[in-house]
């Protein structure tokens, strides 16, 4: 390895540093240095990972403007690692998401007093496996990426070792060991066709391998790694058919664990797939067949998300179909893969692609992690419990109906904006009638979405208890909220961005 | 290429902004009194915008005035811009939407509950309507056209009466299913190969050509028949036609009265000049469909609109259900009037969507204080029942006389607004569509037949003996009170102003339909 390499990785590895010294503090400091005042003492830890995130985003933003050191946009580590900007935009998203995770998860972190630093490490291990996952440009480190945010995010939901808690851990644990076993069987695949687990190689041999006409994908290896590559990242995007284990394990996991996993874990899987999947894209019938592959996936995952959300009556479990619904919309960019665009535009995809993930990170956030300020006080996770909130904490309840018409698609807000862009790609490909299916399902969800804004407006409440969240949560809802509207009014600051960072295509 | 006016986006956000400003007065726990009166004075400002815009509006030049343009949005495959002004059609409604506003924020004086955040919604509402009207951006006016469903589900939802969290989302999720196609529409329209930007007009000083243009000849995305179904099916649910108009008499009987005022007066107008400015305006010589050839089929459904709206309507019991209904038989009306558009002359053309235009105008300020005068009847009695109501012109004669005007005006009594509009909308529509348009005219019969029967037995005979006001009640009914007359005025003097001189409004409009018809 050269100094570039470590350049190249430093975000990652100040992540993955700072995970280790909050487990070294937990574990060494807070018991011999503090002594009686155990609790006092723990709580100071979620300070230092929130201030300790500076460093992975200093380094970020440091390769992002070549302030010091070398940065280079071309693989490094032997090919295994891109640091273009297309990866620090993503890193700069789980870094964000992060850091509004601890900041409005300490209040809620009193019930884990015992395993404080386990929560903290855990979530900075998954985050850095993360920012590698959105960076790996060859196949083994994928995995060995993948398999580092899986691992820690498995524990972190079975963290609260009740019934429902350990359920979802096992179930997580079950279903993502199933889904990288897929995963590997279609890396393998691909290895197997090409001989090369880099994947700019990948591309280059698979243009000297014949294409078979009348076979999906051009040929039958093809076809396999990519049904298999998009089974095992399914399961991380949680899109219908792999979407069966989000409501359970976002149920039973801790409400800050599970906003972690719904924004997080969804868009670096996002990423390394549009990733792998953009350098194939330059292959013509790779591209059409891909386009009714992710067609076909996006309707299931919007449909089936908006139906079982209609009838839910765990507030945890419609986030969890809400999140599998907007994961169908993001996949409604997906399919829009550049193969007869009437605009003729190359990269009108994964642009709406990712500024759906960046508005959807701000206005998911949102709502989750002012759930999370909510449940923590009434620990009542039904819908119904909340009922009336606007009255026992006005700008809580302001900020979270935001959030939710932001989930709906409500002008003015991103949600908005982002489907405009997105469904405006697919209408471009020629799929106007998944179009159509996309505003119509947006249409289901305006019921259960509007029930809810509905019960926390108007809803009686015997409860008339003030709630009173601190000035963490507070700030990390308002900074979704905030970045929910300003994303939505005035789109060109982040588009502008994400042009800057579409070096994939 | 920009320019910037500003008097546009002064008059579209000051609603807003005096809706923010009383959000963040909360915390100094002001008196509702000095909320009320803020709110109202804020829409008085917004009125004489209005009417200063509209008497500004320079009729000689015509054309698209007071411009207001910024860059807005610019993803790869869409192109959006921030850019507000009126033409002849907008003038007027923005005009309509400035004195319904007064009216409605007027007419919310006795609201007790939760004042301040009533009037947060109401102005927002305001904003909102008025944004659907002077934006020329087709995804600009689509945002506007979205937004409004919120400050209404909350208006409905909290200061309703009946069922209103039912009504409220029926109301939301008819309205978003409408707007969907419309958003499928907008990116099919804009992402034909030939069209590079979303305004809907053309404006040469800015060198910006109308979508009209860009896609006249051209092969659209889609086929044009399907990209005009869903414009038109989003503007129908809106207007409403049958048979998507049920959302409407729930929606218009479970709100408070201001919000009635502001549904029938303005909300209803988005669709219809949505059908002028889209359906007319884009698919006039769109390859393979245009929207002359759906003017047969239009004309039918409007006739059975309007036929079917009136005979509901009779068999009503609650007043502002009754109205309700009526207003889809008069928005029939407006659709019959925009089917002259399959006519072989100009002046046919021309004349049958002046009439629906101006239509639109009178029916708004005509329903708007027949809602308002109900509304002010049930403050006082507590009922809209009709067979409990009776002789209330003893008791409530101000109230009564004002009734009258809607009523006749409602009914196409000459010298008020509303004979006018169906006089335009009859002549033109009757050589083109000749069923249609006599079919129709059995709207205005039974018109005649709903609003008589309805007066004589609310306002006329004597109270009911059984199930009305208790006697030591009725006898302590009043009248309107002074405040009261200000926004019964508003609306008032339009309907005669129009029926007596009709050239002031549609001369005005007439620039604009000219401007939209090639």
């Amino acid at each position: 390895m050269v100094a570039q390499d470590y350049w190249a990785l430093s975000p990652v590895i100040a992540m993955a540093t700072l995970a280790i010294v909050l487990l070294s503090a937990d574990a060494l400091l807070a018991e011999r240095m503090f002594g009686g005042r155990r609790w006092g003492s723990k709580r100071a830890l979620s300070w230092i990972a929130v201030i300790g995130l500076a460093a992975p985003t200093f380094f970020a933003l440091n390769l992002w403007f070549g302030w010091i050191g070398d940065s280079t946009s071309s693989p490094v580590v032997y090919g295994s690692f891109t640091a273009d900007r297309f990866t620090l935009f993503f890193q700069f998203l789980i870094i964000g998401a992060t850091a509004a995770v601890l900041l409005a998860s300490v209040p809620y972190l009193e019930q884990f007093k015992d395993s404080l630093g386990e929560f903290f490490s855990l979530l900075l291990i998954a985050a850095a496996g993360m920012m590698l996952l959105v960076g790996a440009s060859e196949l083994i480190t994928i995995y060995v990426a993948l398999e580092t945010t899986a691992l820690p995010a498995i524990a972190l939901a079975a963290l609260r070792r009740d019934g429902f808690s350990i359920e979802a851990g096992a179930k997580f644990l079950i279903l993502s060991a199933l889904s990288t076993a897929l995963l590997l069987f279609g890396l393998v695949f691909l290895y197997g066709y090409t001989g090369a687990t880099r994947i700019d190689e990948i591309v280059v041999r698979l243009a000297a391998l014949p294409f078979e006409a009348g076979v999906p994908f051009g040929s039958l290896a093809v076809m396999f790694a990519v049904l298999l590559i998009v089974a095992g990242f399914g399961f991380k995007m949680a899109i219908a058919p792999w979407h069966m284990w989000v409501p359970d394990v976002y149920q039973g996991a801790p409400t800050p664990v599970a906003a972690f996993l719904s924004v997080a874990s969804k868009a670096s899987a996002f990423a390394v797939l549009m990733r792998l999947l953009y350098s194939l894209s330059g292959f013509e019938t790779v591209a059409q067949d891909w386009q009714i592959l992710f067609a076909v996936i996006a309707t299931a995952s919007m449909t089936v998300g908006n139906l079982m959300a209609l009838s839910q009556t765990n507030m945890k479990r419609l986030l969890a179909y809400s999140t599998i619904a907007q994961a169908g919309y993001i996949m409604v960019g997906f399919a829009a893969v550049s193969v007869a665009s009437s605009s003729g535009s190359t990269t009108s995809g994964p642009q709406s692609v990712m500024y759906y993930l960046a508005g959807y990170a701000f206005t998911n956030l949102a709502v989750f992690l002012a759930f999370t300020a909510i449940i923590h006080r009434t620990g009542d996770d039904t819908i119904e419990g909340l009922s009336g909130l606007v009255k026992r904490s006005p700008l809580l309840a302001v900020m979270m109906v935001i959030g939710l018409l932001s989930l709906l698609g409500m002008p003015p807000t991103v949600g908005f904006m982002a489907k405009a862009v997105v469904f405006s790609t697919a209408v471009d490909q020629g799929l106007v009638w998944l179009a159509v299916v996309a505003v119509i399902n947006t249409v289901i969800a305006a019921y259960y979405y509007l029930r809810i804004v509905g019960l926390i407006l108007f809803g009686e409440t015997k409860d008339t208890e003030p709630i009173k969240p601190g000035t963490g949560e507070m700030a990390a809802v308002a900074i979704g909220v905030v970045g929910s509207i300003v994303l939505g009014v005035v789109p060109w600051l982040i588009l502008q961005l994400i042009d800057d960072s579409l070096t994939i295509v | 290429m920009s320019e910037f006016n500003g008097i546009l986006t002064v008059t579209v956000f000051l609603p807003a902004l005096a809706a923010l400003v009383i959000l963040l007065a909360r915390p100094l726990n002001l008196e509702d009194r000095v909320i009320r009166w803020f709110a109202i004075l804020s829409t008085v400002a917004a009125f004489i915008l209005s009417l200063v815009v509209f008497l500004a509006y320079d009729r000689d030049v015509g054309g698209v005035q007071f411009i207001d343009h910024l860059n807005w949005l610019s993803a790869e495959t869409i192109k959006s811009s921030y850019l507000l002004g009126v033409d002849g059609l907008s003038a007027p409604l923005v005009l309509l939407t400035g004195i319904l506003g007064l009216a409605a924020a007027f007419a919310s004086r006795n609201i007790g509950l939760r004042v301040s955040e009533y009037f947060v919604w109401l102005l927002l509402l305001e904003s909102a309507v008025m944004g659907v009207f002077v934006s020329l951006d087709l995804l600009l006016f689509f945002v506007f056209f979205e937004f409004e469903v919120i400050p209404m589900f909350m208006l409905i939802s909290v200061w309703g009466s009946g069922r209103p969290r039912y009504s409220a989302m029926k109301f939301v999720l008819f309205t978003l299913a409408g707007g969907a196609f419309m958003f499928v529409g907008i990116f099919a329209v804009y992402l034909t190969g030939a069209v590079d930007s979303l305004t809907m007009v053309p404006i040469p000083e800015l060198g910006i050509v109308g979508i009209a243009d860009q896609i006249a000849g051209v092969d659209l995305i889609a086929p044009a028949s399907l990209i005009f179904a869903f414009f038109l099916i989003a503007f129908a649910v809106k207007l409403p036609v049958w048979p998507l108009h049920n959302w409407l008499p729930d929606a218009h009987t479970d709100a408070p009265t201001a919000v009635s005022v502001m549904l029938a007066g303005v909300l209803l107008k988005m669709a219809g000049y949505g059908m002028i400015r889209i359906n007319i305006g884009f698919f006039q010589e769109t390859n393979g469909f245009t929207v002359h050839d759906a003017a047969g089929i239009l004309s039918v459904v409007a006739a059975v609109s309007v036929v079917y709206g009136a005979i509901v309507t009779i068999r009503q019991t609650d007043m502002k259900r009754l109205i309700a209904y009526s207003s889809v038989s008069h928005m029939g009306f407006v659709l019959l009037g925009l089917t002259a558009i399959g006519g072989s002359t100009a002046a046919t053309q021309l004349g049958g969507i002046n009439g629906a235009a101006l239509q639109m105008f009178t029916h708004g300020t005509i329903t708007g204080l027949a809602f308002l005068v109900v509304g002010m009847a049930y403050d006082r009695t507590h009922t809209r029942h009709i067979p409990h109501l009776g002789g209330l012109w003893r008791r409530m004669p101000v109230i009564g006389i004002f009734f009258f005007v809607a009523g006749f005006a409602s009914l196409g009594l000459p010298a008020l607004s509303g004979f006018v509009s169906e006089i335009m909308v009859f002549l033109n529509a009757f050589p083109v569509w000749p069923w249609a348009a006599s079919i129709s005219a059995f709207g205005v019969v039974l018109a005649a037949g709903y609003v008589l029967w309805m007066i004589q037995r609310t306002f006329f005979g004597s109270k009911p003996p059984e199930g009305g006001i208790p006697d030591d009640k009725f006898d302590e009914l009043t009248d309107a009170e002074p405040l009261d007359l200000i926004p019964i005025l508003a609306l008032t003097i339009p309907i005669f102003v129009v029926g007596i001189w009709p050239k002031v409004i549609v001369d005005v409009f007439k620039i604009g339909i000219e401007g939209i018809l090639r």
